[in-house]
């Protein structure tokens, strides 16, 4: 691999050029209005609005607890499956509402697609087979020809074709910890989702893989709308074009302090909590 | 970006709304089918889980009847403080603590061999085996508790006495210590399995957070792995003596059948299960008083295994907790 340093200059300059690309038409958006999230009786979330602007990396950041993975999870419905754990409010996906009733939670996930924290390819599939494992949730019937053509697509989508194209037998286990995160990416854009929600997905990975995750997410959010959390401020400086910044108070409930585009939050934020976080003062 | 937008094109934002909408709410064929899965197998759940339940009130429903018949004819307060058990005889005593105590011992005696030893065989196996000798030693272990109870009863009868008397001269040819130790072994298994599986779920990082720290092998298993299991390895002990108190064949055979309220574990005594083989085996008329004695000391039983598996679920469940 090229020098790191030298490949970040390049890839700055690169981003640069692509930032002034017209943004894809497929990516869609979100509206959160007044999403509250409960763990029984306590109060996780209070009162979160933000959009979720389409082709666009949204970076949501705070100290430990303020209850970052909790408002994402409830943008796929994941946190309802925590036993005794509640939302109201409402998530909109292009205008439609994903908690109103008739809606399938199942179908909610598959397009609004995640990747967790620590990687978690399937230890008992192949490589090829864990890429496969959401799309045959949802079209059992899948011919030999297309199922390869998904699994290349989404591997190369995903920046780890040229890696594994020779060991697409091999266990997902098998891979670096970077490589399997990779691996998770691929999985999760093979069911074709609308927006991609990524909870800490480096803070597992050495810096090169790091590196290549952000280069994949600039690269992914030309066609799908990216979620982020992180606890690293350089990295929601160098890949966000949008943050939110929730605090938890006294009473441990998080609360949206501040939205705004990633140049403002970082360089003029309003609010003088979101100053002391980010320069480093608090959490 | 060279390959194909992954999304079929789809042109205005009117239409996009309508078709995020349709797939949401699930409307296709295979949404569907999906559902009607979904709810096939949760009938299917719920109607096994209904089997269970409904053999189980089936099973206290007979033993109440019974037992409700038997205590018209004879009182309560005899059947507790009685302490003579002679149903068939001429001069009838309805003492349940000949059998009750003969159960006891046979299962303290049981659990004196079960629990050491099980105990220090989770820990052999979850923390000192290698892999190699692990895979030895299970399948040995699973062996013995796959034994049929008929046979541990003629073994504690013709290797274990005969062995025992050689010592102790004046020990019975029936005994509760034979078929206690022959029955501890036979426990042995399930004492050993489950701890070993409360011991395997305490998580790799808390041992290494204690090795971090300098602690040894030893310091790292009493200090650690076995206070984090611990309610895992309470409920197997529990779950192990309610199968004890529950066992027939071992003490049926090789413990003898005379109801006498000793803690002598050298003579013949006889337990509730014994005492309900000796009965259902002979000819005791349906409806008698012999016939819903057996009814009364099932009930005995039957209250205390069930006190004992509930106290095991509620420790299970402690522990669980514990590490999800
Ligand atoms: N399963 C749960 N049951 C009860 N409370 C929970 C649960 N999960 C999280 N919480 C609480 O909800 C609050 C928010 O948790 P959350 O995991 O969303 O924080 P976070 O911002 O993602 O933190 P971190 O940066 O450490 O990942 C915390 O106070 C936490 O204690
Ligand atoms: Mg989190």
């Amino acid at each position: 691999m090229a020098d790191p340093i030298a490949a970040l200059t390049n890839a700055q300059a690169a981003r640069a050029e692509a930032a002034t690309r017209v943004q894809a038409p497929t990516a869609a958006g979100m509206d959160v209005e007044q999403l509250s999230a409960f763990y029984g009786r306590f109060q996780a979330l209070a009162e979160i609005t933000l959009p979720i602007h389409p082709g666009a990396v949204t970076a949501v950041i705070g100290p430990s607890g303020c209850g970052k993975s909790t408002f994402i999870r409830c943008l796929n419905r994941l946190h309802e499956l925590t036993p005794g754990a509640r939302v109201t409010g409402s998530v909109r996906l292009e205008g439609v509402d994903i908690y109103q009733p008739g809606v399938d939670p199942a179908r909610v996930r598959q397009l609004v697609g995640m990747v967790f924290q620590k990687p978690n390819p399937f230890p008992t599939l192949s490589i090829y087979d864990n890429v496969l494992a959401g799309v045959r949730l949802h079209r059992p019937r899948l011919s030999r020809a297309e199922a390869d053509e998904i699994v290349e697509r989404s591997l190369r989508a995903a920046a780890l074709w040229d890696e594994v194209k020779d060991k697409l037998k091999a266990p997902g286990s098998s891979l670096s910890g970077g490589q399997q995160q990779r691996l998770c990416i691929a999985r999760a854009l093979a069911v074709e989702p609308l927006v991609l929600l990524m909870d800490e997905p480096t803070s597992a990975l050495d810096p090169i893989a790091t590196y290549r995750i952000e280069e994949l997410i600039w690269e992914l959010k030309q066609r799908y709308t990216i979620v982020i959390v992180t606890h690293n401020m350089q990295q929601a400086a160098r890949i966000a074009d949008y943050v939110a910044f929730l605090l938890a108070g006294e009473d441990r409930t998080g609360r949206l302090i501040e939205f705004d585009t990633a140049q403002r939050i970082f360089t003029n934020p309003k609010r003088k909590e979101t100053e002391d976080y980010i320069t480093g003062k608090i959490g | 970006m060279t390959t194909e937008p992954f999304l079929a094109p789809v042109t205005t934002p009117a239409e996009r709304r309508e078709w995020i909408l349709r797939l949401l709410t699930g409307t296709q064929r295979v949404d569907r089918i999906r559902r009607l899965r979904e709810s096939i197998i949760l009938s299917l759940l719920f109607l096994s889980a209904l089997i269970s339940v409904a053999t189980t009130i089936g099973i206290i429903y007979t033993l109440s009847i019974e037992t409700f018949h038997f205590f018209q004819r004879v009182s309560l307060i005899d059947f507790l403080t009685d302490t003579q058990w002679t149903p068939l005889f001429t001069e009838k005593h309805f003492g349940i603590w000949p059998l009750l105590t003969a159960t006891l011992l046979v299962s303290a005696i049981a659990m004196l061999v079960a629990l050491p030893l099980g105990l220090l065989a989770a820990i052999g196996l979850s923390e000192y085996a290698s892999p190699r000798l692990a895979s030895i030693v299970k399948p040995i272990l699973e062996i013995l508790a796959g034994v049929p109870t008929v046979v541990y009863g003629y073994f504690a009868l013709l290797f274990v006495t005969p062995l025992l008397k050689r010592f102790i001269p004046q020990l019975e040819v029936f005994n509760a210590l034979s078929a206690g130790l022959v029955m501890g072994i036979m426990i042995l298994p399930l004492v050993a399995s489950l701890s070993e599986d409360a011991m395997r779920a305490v998580p790799q990082s808390l041992r290494e957070g204690a090795y971090a720290l300098g602690a040894t092998k030893l310091e790292v298993v009493w200090r650690v792995v076995v206070p984090s299991s611990l309610s895992g390895i309470v409920a197997a002990f529990i779950l192990a003596i309610s199968r004890a108190i529950g066992e027939t064949m071992i003490v049926a055979i090789a413990m003898g059948q005379v109801p006498r309220l000793t803690l002598n574990p050298l003579v013949a005594m006889e337990t509730m299960t014994a005492y309900i083989v000796q009965v259902s085996l002979g000819d005791t008329p349906h409806g008698s008083l012999e016939y819903q004695t057996i009814f009364a000391v099932g009930t005995t039983l039957f209250l205390i295994t069930m006190v004992l598996n509930l106290l095991s679920y509620r420790f299970l469940q402690r522990f669980r907790e514990v590490y999800e």
